[in-house]
């Protein structure tokens, strides 16, 4: 289980309350793709992929964005209970989906950017850390049942 | 390798950092330290409190060396020959540690560029410090 320091938990439950899970999630696949074009293979029936517009603008970009950072939520609410609440979701990643798990490092550093832009100085360096340490819980939570 | 579009993206928002290389390296090794633990034992002889006059110096000290590798993109191994002997023979950084920096310098970037660091700057700065990070590796074997 993951130790988490109150100060850990404070700054992620009290960003994650002023998070936008529409806009934010959509920006943050949306860069993923963008800034690693090798990730668009997962998504060969999104349509348009043809450029950084194209996929800024792209409705399932968006909402498929929306759709996994809701999932994220679901980690800030279960803090102490990240495995067992992804257990699903990365037998799904593996078996069906057929998700390299390094996808998962890669889309929560973009993450850590959109936040970063989005609040600017609030996000501070000790923000920062416990969000860096949240992207990386999730990541191996997604990627532990594979087989 | 970085397309004219891109080098012109990163050009432009350097112009953002001059002025602030001090700020923004210190802010940059300050968010690694924090995130990356492992980071600090390159630095067992540094105060790395908040603030410090040896992470200011040092974070003005690679904001600068990177401020000339936006200047001379088109010969990175020139540029920082001496870097890459410096980093090869002396400080030898496992390279790992070189994406971390980079990101942590690309969250600098988005806390103070906010909206302009959109995504198409993103892709040119990530592959910008890529380059650099190979170059500064370059000479390690």
């Amino acid at each position: 289980m993951v130790h988490w320091t109150p100060e850990e938990k404070h700054h992620i439950t009290s960003l994650w309350a002023k998070v936008n899970v529409g806009e934010c999630g959509g920006e943050a696949l949306a860069r993923l793709l963008i800034v690693y074009p090798w990730t668009q293979r997962f998504f060969s029936s999104f349509g348009n992929l043809s450029s950084p517009t194209a996929i800024v603008g792209n409705p399932k970009v968006r909402a498929h964005g929306k759709k996994v950072l809701t999932s994220f939520g679901e980690a800030v609410k279960n803090l102490d209970n990240i495995k067992a609440t992804y257990a699903k979701l990365s037998e799904l990643h593996c078996s069906k989906l057929h998700v390299d798990p390094e996808n998962f490092r890669l889309l929560g550093d973009v993450l850590v950017i959109v936040l970063a832009s989005h609040f600017g100085r609030e996000f501070t360096p000790a923000c920062q850390a416990a969000w860096q340490k949240l992207v990386g819980v999730v990541a191996h939570a997604l990627a532990h049942e594979y087989h | 390798m970085l397309t004219t579009d891109e080098k012109q993206l990163i050009q432009h928002a350097w112009e953002k950092v001059l002025g602030h290389q001090e700020d923004f390296g210190a802010e940059a090794l300050e968010r690694m330290f924090l995130s990356f633990p492992p980071t600090k034992t390159y630095f067992p002889h540094f105060d790395l409190h908040h603030d410090s006059e040896q992470i200011r110096h040092h974070g003005k000290k690679v904001v600068t060396a990177l401020g000339n590798a936006v200047r001379h993109m088109d010969n990175l191994s020139e540029a920082l020959s001496e870097l890459s002997n410096l980093h090869a023979y002396n400080l030898r950084v496992d390279p790992v540690n070189f994406k971390l920096l980079g990101h942590c310098f690309q969250v600098v970037l988005a806390v103070h560029l906010a909206d302009e660091f959109t995504p198409q700057v993103q892709v040119a700065y990530d592959k910008f410090l890529e380059a650099v990070s190979t170059v500064l590796a370059e000479k390690y074997r």
